[in-house]
């Protein structure tokens, strides 16, 4: 379309106008944003002058002293601990070198951290302390502190720094505090100014992290007199800050680090929870790292060290780890079952070793198959095929829905990091997921916790507290803030027929205590801790036609992370449970063999409130317990202090 | 008007182009850019290589962009006006998904090297929008409610992206440019005046509604405007980047206290001075002179702009290049008048001087295509 000449005329007349309109209206925005330059700076020249040199009278931030995080009796678990620092400032300094060689004959520095040093001031901007030395004695920040004439731009400084003197037993619960870094700070909106200051910490992983509002503390301030190099000459005055909070936590300290050692150098996890309040009383994951060495500023070779341990140290198993949980599902596909009214307890298969379905052979970990079983034999004797037999009737929804209720597939709210959501795979799950149909086949291998199926020990041990008490117990991990307790919830019922939670009780019973019980090696003896639990092996390859072929391979004959992945939870005792527990050793082999005699020490430390008596443990596994517990070296059991920080 | 009517003989063509450049525009820019440097410089305690030489980098960088773009025929721009609107409301969703994806506010896209920020793409594409809307609208029905009400869905679209992200600044800067382009456009002020009054009810029905039960805001957006209102309530925690702001700004007096000797920012008083807040530095150490300076070099850059606009015959440049000019008038005026106190805190850099890529980037391709209207105008 062409326009006319008019058109054109008559355009251009009406921008001409609206061009002078806004020419006019921008005219008069910079008209006011002038007029205010000439107010403040001409008018009110004096007065801002006078605030800008009476900006030598500084505020300068107290940081707060860090919340405490005491275990269930008060033990200190994260603590602050005076720490005496020298920081420099470059354009106080001048010639920098010149004053770190001074700085040398008092603090013994190798050039390499000369250098870093160095590389760290020219970084930062002319006016950022950047610290030089952490943690000197007091006679080195003494003599710093008289010889400061010769150290212009040096500043000795004392302030607070976390410690974690039960070092590796909590670092992945509690994980650590670092410096404020620039990724952290965007992250928040109107960052609180205290975490500008140099130094200071703020949490970076697990509860330190996710209750770092509640354990910062408030900032106080101080107000200073500065000279012209910005040196303090006096303190004005002086409000304090307020610390964090004191965060007393559901664990028990003696029993986690019982927990940590029994664990070893495996890498494996363990979780203790209280079931009448859902208190996690343990939770530990091995191998550990010591947190304390992030707070100091870890070197790079240690840090690589800890990446590239195939163990996997830094990752917290009991949370972010899911496995396949293998027989230990079983309960949740049992209850499914009866549930459903599909079958009662006393509904009976054959188990002659494998079942043949759609053409697939499944098979039992029994070769010669179990014969006619029913519902309590097929936990005691963690009969596989009486679960491909219940899946085909009872059907993967059903079962999902029974993992959930009992606390799988569920993000349970804990303040830890990665808390994992686990997998409680349904047909909806499966067409979302990979856009495919289920097939019967994903739930025969779903009854015995294969395939899809993924929970962390933290859901296993949720998932055998329900079983235990039949109620929705959820777990929780911070008993108290400021001394005052956390409401403890009263959990309401699941809603499970009690005939059909008694008949998976006696099964895990029974899988301990009666004769052809899988993990009857690992019972508990005496009477008033009598253990109900159930084992679980999971794979964590594929057996191929071919090696089925040749016979399958012994675990002990594979690479170590190709092996099973061991488990066992377990509840006790069993006429009034208190405690539940799972344990989770990855690549351990088989369950009852390695995870059970591990839950039975954990679950004894914590019933008998120390080390195990003996007499719990049936006869023949005596002397190795008494071995074992003698080789431990246990940290000594410090007096209870009460919770407040030095400052 | 379709290229066929620009009388293409009479434009300028291939490396004479360069002729018809407004060089003036050009030794503007450069003269804004360099007291940027020289106060990025200032900043960094007398180093290049922390702020200033980088910025250098990235305006040499953006000046061949301008520059190439200037050798862009005008019509070009209107050919790619609507699939470029198109892919900035697509990167604005693609933003909102990202952000909910990867939980928490997020305003840029990371595509390999190059982090893209679409909210600040989306001003000059809008623009284009609007000003070939306008170009094809037949003038008697500029101000008839049913053409008027496409531009503003035009503009409201991206604006609810940029609010969902949440960027509240951004959004209301499409609004006002978006405006003022319609208003360049001729639209009849009633419209501009019904709105205006709109606003202000709402204003008045949000403060009016703090306390109540059916409250429009969240408690902590209060808190802002009551800094706002009386930055001392709270001298260290909001009301500090605007109070010390102030203090330098107004120590400055008539010339400063002199190249790099401003306490306020060598103290570390000032928050964020090499980007938000760097119009202070700049009053601080060079008075009410050297801000009045840089007041006045933008306003030189408006002016060539506006000259430029309504001389050109062609509606459709004449429009963009207004609406251009707007953007960027928009841009320095809300940080000027926000670190003299006159606006609710919120970051926003001051064009062309604060250090930062996006923002320069985004305003040198806008006077690019300044540039090549210029170039390509009817003669």
């Amino acid at each position: 379309m062409r326009k006319s000449p008019k058109e054109i005329f008559e355009s251009s007349r009406s921008i001409s106008r609206r061009g002078l309109l806004i020419g006019a209206i921008q005219a008069s925005v910079v008209g006011v944003l002038g007029f205010r330059l000439r107010t403040m700076q001409l008018e009110h020249e004096e007065e801002y002058r006078l605030l800008s040199d009476g900006n030598s009278i500084k505020i300068r931030l107290l940081p707060p002293a860090r919340g405490l995080l005491l275990d269930r009796n008060g033990l200190v678990i994260a603590g602050n601990e005076q720490n005496y620092r020298v920081t420099l400032t470059r354009e106080e300094a001048g010639d920098v070198s010149t004053v770190l060689g001074r700085l040398r004959q008092i603090i013994p520095m190798t050039d390499a951290e000369t250098a870093a040093i160095i590389a760290e001031i020219n970084r930062r901007s002319a006016i950022t302390p950047v610290s030089i030395a952490d943690r000197l004695s007091w006679d080195e920040f003494a003599s710093i502190a008289i010889n400061a004439p010769a150290l212009p731009g040096v500043v000795p400084e004392s302030g607070l720094s976390r410690s974690y003197p039960r070092r590796g037993d909590f670092a992945h619960v509690i994980g650590y505090v670092g410096p404020v870094s620039d990724y952290d700070l965007s992250k928040i909106e109107n960052p609180d100014p205290v975490l500008r200051l140099p130094e200071f910490q703020l949490g970076k992983v697990g509860v330190e992290a996710k209750l770092e509002e509640l354990l910062r503390g408030k900032a106080g301030a101080r107000r200073v007199e500065v000279n012209s190099a910005g040196r303090e000459m006096r303190e004005l005055s002086r409000q304090e800050g307020q610390q964090g909070a004191t965060v007393q936590l559901t664990l028990d300290a003696a029993l986690q680090n019982f927990a940590t050692q029994r664990l070893g150098t495996e890498s494996a996890a363990a979780v203790v929870m209280d079931v009448t309040n859902g208190d996690i009383v343990a939770i530990s994951s091995s191998p550990v790292f010591d947190p304390n060495m992030f707070v100091r500023g870890i070197s790079g070779p240690q840090y690589r060290e800890l990446m590239n341990h195939d163990h996997r140290p830094l990752a917290d198993k009991t949370v972010q780890g899911v496995y396949p949980p293998g027989s230990t599902f079983k309960m949740v596909s049992l209850l499914a079952g009866l549930e459903s009214g599909i079958i009662n307890p006393g509904t009976r298969f054959y188990c002659p070793g494998y079942l043949q379905v759609a053409g697939r052979r499944f098979h039992c970990w029994s070769r010669g198959g179990h014969g006619s079983v029913d519902a309590v034999q097929s936990l005691e004797r963690s009969c596989d095929v009486y679960y491909y037999e219940l899946a085909q009737r009872v059907g993967i929804d059903r079962m999902a829905e029974m993992a959930r209720k009992l606390g799988i597939g569920v993000r349970h709210d804990l303040p830890m990091s990665a808390v994992a959501e686990g997998i409680a795979p349904d047909r909806e799950w499966k067409r979302r997921r990979y856009d495919q149909e289920w097939q019967v086949g994903d739930s025969i291998n779903a009854s015995i916790g294969q395939g899809y199926v993924l929970a962390s020990p933290l859901q296993l041990a949720v998932m055998t507290a329900r079983v235990a008490t039949g109620k929705a117990v959820e777990p929780r991990l911070v008993k108290a803030i400021n001394s005052v307790a956390q409401p403890v919830v009263d959990f309401p019922d699941l809603g499970i027929h009690p005939l059909n939670l008694r008949a998976a009780r006696l099964g895990m019973d029974a899988v301990m205590n009666s004769s052809h019980g899988t993990a009857r090696r690992s019972r508990i003896v005496a009477p008033e801790w009598r253990m109900a639990g159930k084992t679980g092996t999971s794979q964590v390859r594929n057996i191929t036609a071919a090696e089925r072929a040749r016979g399958v391979i012994r675990n002990e004959q594979l690479p170590w992370n190709r092996r099973d992945h061991a488990l066992f939870v377990a509840y006790a005792p069993y006429d009034n449970p208190r405690y539940a527990i799972s344990c989770v050793v990855e690549h351990g082999g088989g369950g009852s063999a390695v995870a059970a005699p591990i839950a039975r020490d954990i679950l004894l430390f914590a019933l008998s409130g120390g080390v195990p008596p003996l007499s719990a443990y049936p006869d023949g596994e005596r002397g190795a317990a008494e071995e074992r517990f003698k080789n431990m070296n246990l940290a000594p059991a410090v007096v209870a202090q009460t919770g407040r920080a030095r400052a | 008007m379709s290229y066929l009517d620009y009388k293409v003989t009479q434009t300028p063509t291939g490396l004479r182009k360069i002729l018809y450049i407004s060089w003036p525009l050009v030794f503007l820019l450069t003269a804004v850019a360099s007291t940027g440097f020289l106060m990025l410089y200032s900043v960094a305690g007398g180093r290049l290589e922390t702020w200033a030489e980088p910025q250098m980098i990235r305006f040499a960088i953006g000046m061949v962009i301008m520059f190439a773009l200037a050798f862009v025929p005008i019509w070009f721009w209107r050919t790619i006006s609507i699939p470029a609107y198109l892919i900035c409301v697509l990167l604005l969703v693609a933003v909102d998904v990202v952000g909910q994806i990867g939980m928490g506010a997020q305003r840029w896209l990371q595509i390999g090297p190059v982090r893209l920020q679409p909210s600040e793409l989306t001003k000059i594409s809008l623009v284009l929008l609007l000003a070939a809307y306008y170009d094809w609208l037949p003038l008697e029905k500029v101000s008839r409610p049913l053409w008027v009400l496409i531009p503003v869905v035009l503009i409201l679209l991206p604006v609810g992206l940029v609010l969902g992200q949440p960027d509240l600044g951004t959004a209301l800067m499409l609004i006002m440019g978006g405006g003022l382009v319609m208003m360049a456009a001729g639209v009849s002020l009633w419209y501009f005046g019904a709105v205006s009054g709109m606003v202000g009810g709402a204003i008045y029905a949000v403060m009016i509604s703090r306390g109540t039960d059916w409250q429009l805001l969240r408690e902590y957006q209060f808190r802002r405007i009551d800094t706002f209102l009386d930055p001392g309530a709270d001298p260290l925690g909001a009301g500090y980047n605007i109070i010390q702001s102030q203090i330098a700004l107004g120590s400055g007096g008539w010339s400063g206290r002199g190249f790099m000797q401003g306490t306020q920012s060598r103290l570390n008083f000032l928050p964020e001075k090499h980007t938000d807040f760097i119009f202070t530095v700049l009053a601080e150490e060079f008075g009410f002179i050297g801000a009045m300076s840089l007041l006045l070099l933008y306003c030189l850059i408006l002016g060539f702009c506006i000259h430029s606009a309504l001389t050109n015959r062609d509606r459709f440049a004449s429009l963009l290049t207004m609406g251009i000019a707007c953007t960027f008038f928009i841009y320095f005026a809300i940080n000027m008048a926000t670190v003299m106190g006159m606006l609710p805190a919120k970051g926003s850099p001051l064009p062309l001087v604060s250090y930062g890529g996006t923002q320069l980037m985004i305003l040198l391709l806008g006077f690019g295509i300044v540039q090549s209207a210029h170039v390509h105008r009817p003669r």
